[in-house]
């Protein structure tokens, strides 16, 4: 019995402990599951050699990130979100109806999206089109503004220097940002090298998305999970089996697999900082102004963040797998930072 | 024919059905643990890198003039002071062919990335190694790690190795002058995570698991006993009191992200309770094991025998002695197992934890109910989607912590009801 007296003393203890939480000493993270990787490392160092707190960091995707991210200007609520494309205008009308003025945007560096298979397998060289051709759900035919229903089963049926082996490529699901990006970056840009479907572009969108944005449904495309290294896995068992997943993956895994060249473009480091290769995507983080004063850190965690050291050419990041920004564009970014140039609608 | 014909002749077809159940039974167990044992093999196989960890020994400077110290300096300056360019002095030295800028990254890239905060936490805990040269051991990086346990492959071309010729060189220089030791990695157990394999550690997941197992302890234990022996004992039996008998048992079969659904809406928006705390996380668990509990708790309580009561009752006991003097300590086996079951649920749940911003990267260890912290599965979980090689084995060992803990859990419901149980 008096166990039980106790047990229930040490429930109202800390039901009353939770009051004084109220007062944020750690910089609050959340967003892109894809900029995730960068931004611990970065929040690490920074707790390592600083006395301030470790940055906490929730991998919540993009769009669940400026969610939490604009729901007010309140201590309670985040202080940066990652995201793995530029914020949308709608999400930005959002936070300002929400009373979050100041949203500051920083632009970290680039990420690419590889097409791999097991090493000692085939060499690809695709482009776009092929891509799109071997993935969407319904091609276009010789005949203009015909459709069918996607016939190929092989890969030199779309382009006869490609393996005869059969298509099988294992992907992200809908819900991840890195299908998201695949999808308007590879199939977007090989679909739009068709005359008639680019004009519909203009005259009818949605019908244009649909086109170039569906993803083949016959088992072809195989929906293999959100996580990169289960695809790795998979594709170890299966040589005949393309990936897709981020550039860092690649360059973690560079003796089990290997990059499919892309429009001439080999998934090299060079090569996506360059643009040259065609399927890499810009990585962001937000910074509510407002609480840059507020929280302890705050301004010598974007410091961190925006140094040399970290985002430079030969930076801690690089080593992650980040592309960096050319010079230019490095010197902007540091100078908004520093400058804490907010974004207008 | 009579009867006893009858019988005997079907009698070999009886006994031949009976074995075949048996057979069939055996069958069934045999298959359970096999799966299980292939797991456990599996599981252990591929976690035993992770609790080892390769070492580099270098003779390292502290000089004083370099780092800009001295032994009376403050804390703060050690803070400060880059400790980068001892060790990268003592690579360079042992190294010293090594010019070309690009090299000269590959070989500061031998050591972990914490071992410079290795080396200013042994300056700062004793100042008087300034000035001095001393031979420490440093965390290697995860490839050379994995290069020593062998699971980066030598023989391999170099085109196709993560590890290049180069490197690979200095790593077996390093190997034939013995600077190369591998130990124990207790680094594991006192960590908390990391982004680079070799540093991240367990303890901050288990102690959130911790903190969040006690909240959801101290809350739904005492409510859900007390509401078990309100519906067993006390209440009248009208429709309202079925209506809430049939909602528990609804309840327990709710999926858990429901939970974590309400937990978002009302103690983090509506309360502004902290995300990603264990307290939070733990008030949501109880929500979840509460049924669980309250439906042991009156299996137990309805399984002591009406004598027992009435012995009491006869005696002149009220009812409500009768119930906590007598039947609750006789139920008490079967409370506690209901408990410790429900315990182990929440212990491996994650789907509401996602909802409540417990997926997180958390490198402090929390400190108490309140602080961010993440728990053992969803880390799992973080690890196993880590770009890195290394975190291959942490998830594996991570794994193997958390089953730790669920055997232990059940061995404490085993011990508890062994004590407390009574033949009738």
């Amino acid at each position: 019995m008096k166990k039980l007296k106790n047990i229930t003393l040490f429930a109202g203890l800390v039901a009353a402990s939770q009051i004084q939480a109220a007062d944020r000493d750690y910089i609050s993270v959340v967003g892109s599951s894809t900029v995730y990787p960068f931004s611990t490392v970065v929040a690490e160092r920074f707790g390592k050699s600083t006395s301030f707190k470790t940055p906490k960091i929730e991998s919540t995707g993009t769009g669940g990130g400026m969610k939490l991210f604009c729901k007010g200007n309140g201590i309670d609520s985040p202080d940066i979100t990652n995201a793995s494309r530029k914020i949308k205008d709608s999400e930005l009308k959002m936070c300002h109806e929400n009373g979050v003025d100041g949203v500051v945007e920083v632009l970290i560096g680039f990420d690419g999206i590889v097409l791999a298979n097991e090493i000692k397998s085939h060499d690809f060289k695709l482009t776009t089109q092929d891509i799109f051709k071997a993935l969407a759900k319904e091609v276009p035919t010789e005949k203009e503004g015909e459709l069918i229903a996607n016939p190929y089963t092989m890969w030199n049926e779309i382009n006869a220097e490609l393996p005869a082996i059969k298509i099988e490529v294992l992907g992200p699901p809908p819900t991840s940002g890195t299908r998201d990006a695949f999808v308007e970056l590879a199939m977007e840009g090989g679909c739009k090298k068709y005359p008639w479907i680019k004009a519909t572009k203009k005259s009818d969108k949605s019908r244009y998305k649909s086109i170039c944005h569906s993803i083949r449904e016959d088992g072809a495309y195989v929906e293999a999970g959100e996580n990169d290294n289960l695809i790795i896995q998979k594709l170890q068992k299966n040589p005949d089996a393309l990936g897709i997943f981020g550039y860092s993956f690649l360059d973690q895994n560079a003796d089990l697999v290997k990059g499919s060249l892309i429009n001439g473009a080999e998934p090299e480091f060079e090569s996506i900082a360059s643009g040259e290769y065609p399927v890499s995507r810009p990585l962001y983080f937000y910074v509510k102004k407002a609480h840059v004063s507020e929280i302890p850190g705050m301004k010598e965690f974007l410091a961190e963040f925006t140094s040399i050291k970290a985002m430079g050419e030969e930076g801690y990041l690089t080593d992650k797998g980040l592309i960096p920004l050319g010079e230019e564009k490095y010197m902007k970014v540091k100078t908004d930072v520093q400058e804490m140039n907010s974004l207008e609608l | 024919m009579n009867n006893t014909d009858i019988v005997r002749q079907s009698l070999k077809k009886r006994y031949l059905k009976e074995q075949i159940f048996k057979f069939m039974g055996m069958f069934s167990i045999a298959t359970a643990i096999l799966f299980l044992l292939i797991l456990l093999v599996d599981i252990t196989t591929k976690a035993m890198p992770a609790f080892s960890q390769t070492k580099i020994a270098l003779p390292i400077n502290l000089d004083a003039e370099k780092l800009g110290l001295d032994a009376n300096s403050s804390t703060e300056s050690m803070m400060n002071a880059d400790f980068r360019l001892v060790i990268r002095a003592a690579l360079l030295e042992q190294f010293p062919e090594v010019t070309k800028r690009k090299a000269k990254r590959e070989l500061y890239s031998l050591t972990s990335m914490g071992a410079e905060f290795q080396l200013r936490d042994m300056v700062i805990e004793d100042p008087s190694l300034i000035g001095q040269t001393k031979t420490i051991e440093f965390m290697a990086d995860d490839d050379v790690d994995a290069v020593i346990k062998g699971s980066i492959d030598r023989t391999l071309p170099e085109s196709d190795r993560r590890v290049k010729d180069q490197k690979l060189s200095w790593i077996e220089s390093l190997e034939k002058s013995g600077q190369i030791s591998t130990g124990f990695n207790w680094n594991f157990f006192s960590n908390g995570d990391s982004r680079e394999p070799e540093m991240a550690g367990i303890k901050g997941a288990v102690l959130g698991s911790l903190f969040t197992l006690l909240v959801t302890l101290a809350l739904s234990f005492p409510v859900a006993v007390a509401a078990a022996i309100y519906l067993e004992e006390f209440a009248p039996k009208n429709r309202f009191i079925d209506f809430i008998e049939i909602n528990i048992n609804n309840l327990a079969a709710v999926p858990s992200i429901v939970f974590g659904l309400l937990g978002l809406a009302v103690f983090i928006n509506f309360f502004s309770m902290p995300r990603s705390a264990p307290l939070v996380g733990g008030i949501v668990l109880s929500l979840m094991t509460l049924p669980t509990i309250i439906i042991a708790s009156r299996s137990a309580i309805k399984a002591v025998p009406p004598s027992l009561r009435e012995a009491a009752l006869g005696l002149g006991a009220s009812k409500m002695q009768s119930v906590f003097h007598h039947v609750l300590p006789a139920a008490l086996p079967g409370i506690l197992t209901g408990t410790i079951i429900g315990m182990a649920q929440a212990l491996g749940e994650t789907a509401p934890l996602l909802m409540i911003g417990m997926v997180a990267f958390i490198v402090d260890i929390p400190q108490s109910a309140v602080d961010p912290s993440t728990v053992l599965p969803i880390q799992v979980y973080l690890w196993a989607d880590s770009p890195e090689r290394g975190f291959l084995a942490k998830t594996s060992a991570a794994i193997l912590v958390l089953l730790f803990f669920l055997v232990a859990m059940n061995a404490i419901a085993i011990y508890l009801r062994k004590k407390f149980e009574k033949k009738w």
